[in-house]
């Protein structure tokens, strides 16, 4: 599997990654490598094969439903880049 | 006295022969002497370190200690630390000040365990020579121009060196065993479930655990009795008796059966590991077990199916990074796309980069099925291998690596020979089994790791295997040179 620049921009716009054009260039000689090497998954015949997700058969355990969390509001914004009354700043969004 | 194991400092502690704030004391002068040279630690924290030290001897005078009262002890800065940085190795996360504690720290803290600081390791544990750290390459205590193994590196080095008794390390895909093999030292990963990964910062969440890492089979099993036990916290935890692993350390290995993966002694072995691991055999024979030669005949397919499915994980797990919430934040961002964009690829390294990219590609859409679900269907038939073994062995006996480490710089260029690195560690955390590494001998100075790997919460009997391995032999007792 050979990946094109343009495959790589793609991908890298969906990671949420800028990459600059020499970037580019090594990232798709890189990632064509590894799809290349991770290929040989397609010699094992896994016809009749369930999927495992994990390797334990486990289900998600239950609990009371009651309150165990606090509110920690402060303790998180505090470490936060940008807040203001108990809001997390971003760039604008919507044109105002 | 910094060359004593835990067992032995706490019997000092025990007996009064030293305090826990000189024991303190003298391993942050360590420290201090030694870690210019390694880089074995991204935060040093030795103001709280005096503190608990203090608290623990005051709970030693009053008769509340547990064995790992006082001891010093060093987590790998993937564990978040309240009040302390946490950076898991990444610029994103360089000024990021945890608001709680991990489980495990918890633990630690609640049996007064002294906390020396914070270990270097690979970006969010993603590599396997501890190279592509924010905060620098550590060195291998063996020989200075050779990597110390990764992610857990930090933790290693620091282990060997004795600048810490112990230190918690993760593992994904070898990232306690490798290193552990790597600077001769002593490390388990436990089943998959045994340890609590709340605040353990994720990286593939199907295959993370955390373990301890020390300098002998019997200090593993102090540490992994603090550590292991279900945690309301984390879903994914077991639910299942956690027995006194110390206990079982001293049982006869008199009709233990240790199957030998034919895979694993094939192609790409160095020839003096093969001689060394021979006579970890005859030794094993020694003590009574027997040996039968086994068969994980899609072992080979283990590296393949781990570089789709642990990028795939990682790629939606550092989907949080997003500059908005905690950790790093780009420069006056134009637009949220520009935040979003600009924050995550100034903040992450090239192989953090390189994973995110091939999980977004493996489970984006028309090549699901082709890597994911293959993957997927891969990891059952890896799990099937070994249950099938474990109807006729114990244990399973393997070298940790194919080779001793290698030199810094030697694999940075080229990654999929680092992936290769990890041959014999990534299928036991495919099928979530436990598996541990202790030291097997030398070559050329360096040391060599010996793999056991157990059934299903068997790191009891893995522990006593490693135990009495190390009552007939001494590689596990010898020192760098200059440490």
């Amino acid at each position: 599997m050979s990946l094109t620049t343009t495959d790589v921009k793609k991908i890298a716009h969906l990671a949420r990654l800028n990459l600059s054009d020499e970037d580019l260039v090594t990232y798709t000689a890189q990632l064509s490598n590894i799809l290349n090497f991770v290929e040989q998954m397609s010699q094992a015949n896994t016809d009749s094969i369930e999927p495992i997700a994990h390797s334990l058969e486990l289900s998600q355990p239950l609990r009371p439903d009651v309150v165990t969390e606090m509110n920690e509001r402060k303790e998180f914004q505090a470490i936060a880049p940008q807040v203001e009354a108990g809001l997390y700043l971003v760039p604008q969004v919507i044109e105002g | 006295m910094a060359h004593k194991t835990i067992a032995q400092l706490s019997n000092e502690l025990q007996t009064k022969k030293i305090s826990s704030v000189e024991l303190t004391q003298l391993f942050l002068d360590r420290i201090k002497r030694f870690d210019k040279q390694l880089n074995s630690f991204i935060t040093v924290t030795e103001e709280q370190a005096l503190s608990d030290a203090k608290k623990a001897d005051e709970e030693r005078s009053k008769g509340n200690a547990h064995p790992l009262t006082g001891i010093p002890f060093a987590q790998k800065d993937i564990f978040c630390t309240k009040d302390i940085k946490t950076s898991c190795g990444s610029k994103i996360l360089d000024n990021f000040i945890s608001p709680y504690d991990a489980t495990v720290v918890t633990r630690f803290k609640e049996s007064n365990t002294v906390l020396l600081g914070k270990t270097n390791m690979d970006e969010f544990a993603m590599g396997s020579s501890n190279e592509t750290s924010f905060y620098g390459t550590v060195k291998n205590p063996w020989d200075l121009e050779r990597v110390p193994g990764g992610s857990s590196g930090g933790s290693a080095a620091a282990v060997a060196a004795y600048l810490t008794p112990g230190a918690t390390g993760t593992d994904t895909g070898g990232s306690i065993r490798q290193p552990a093999g790597f600077c001769g030292i002593s490390g388990i990963k436990p089943t998959y479930g045994r340890v609590s990964r709340y605040g353990m910062i994720a990286f593939a969440s199907s295959l993370d655990q955390g373990g301890p890492m020390a300098r002998s089979a019997e200090d593993l099993a102090l540490l992994l009795n603090v550590m292991a036990g279900v945690d309301e916290k984390d879903s994914t935890s077991i639910d299942k008796p956690v027995p006194d692993y110390t206990q079982t350390l001293n049982n006869s290995l008199n009709g233990l059966r240790i199957g030998l993966p034919k895979e694993f002694f094939e192609s790409g072995l160095d020839n003096e590991i093969a001689t060394l691991i021979q006579s970890a055999i005859q030794e094993f024979k020694k003590l009574g077990a027997t040996i039968h030669e086994i068969t994980l005949p899609n072992s080979g397919l283990s590296i393949p199916a781990y570089y789709v499915i642990a990028p795939a994980e990682c790629s939606s797990n550092l989907a949080r990074y997003d500059g908005v919430r905690f950790g790093y934040r780009c420069n006056e961002p134009k637009d949220l796309e520009d935040l979003y964009k600009r924050s995550r690829s100034e903040g992450f390294g090239n192989e953090v980069k390189r994973r995110i990219m091939i999980g977004t590609y493996a489970l984006s859409a028309g090549y699901y099925d082709t890597y994911y679900l293959k993957a997927q269907k891969i990891r059952g038939l890896i799990r099937q291998d070994f249950v099938d073994a474990f109807k006729n062995v114990d244990i399973i006996l393997s070298p940790t690596s194919p080779t001793t480490a290698f030199k810094l710089g030697e694999k940075t260029s080229d990654p999929i020979s680092m992936y290769l690195s990890d041959m014999y560690t990534i299928a036991v955390n495919l099928a979530g089994l436990p598996g541990l590494s202790i030291p097997a001998g030398f070559i050329k100075n360096l040391p060599v790791g010996l793999q056991l790997v157990g059934n299903f919460f068997d790191e009891a009997r893995l522990l006593n295997a490693a135990h009495q391995y190390q009552q007939v032999t001494d590689w596990h007792t010898r020192t760098p040179e200059g440490f």
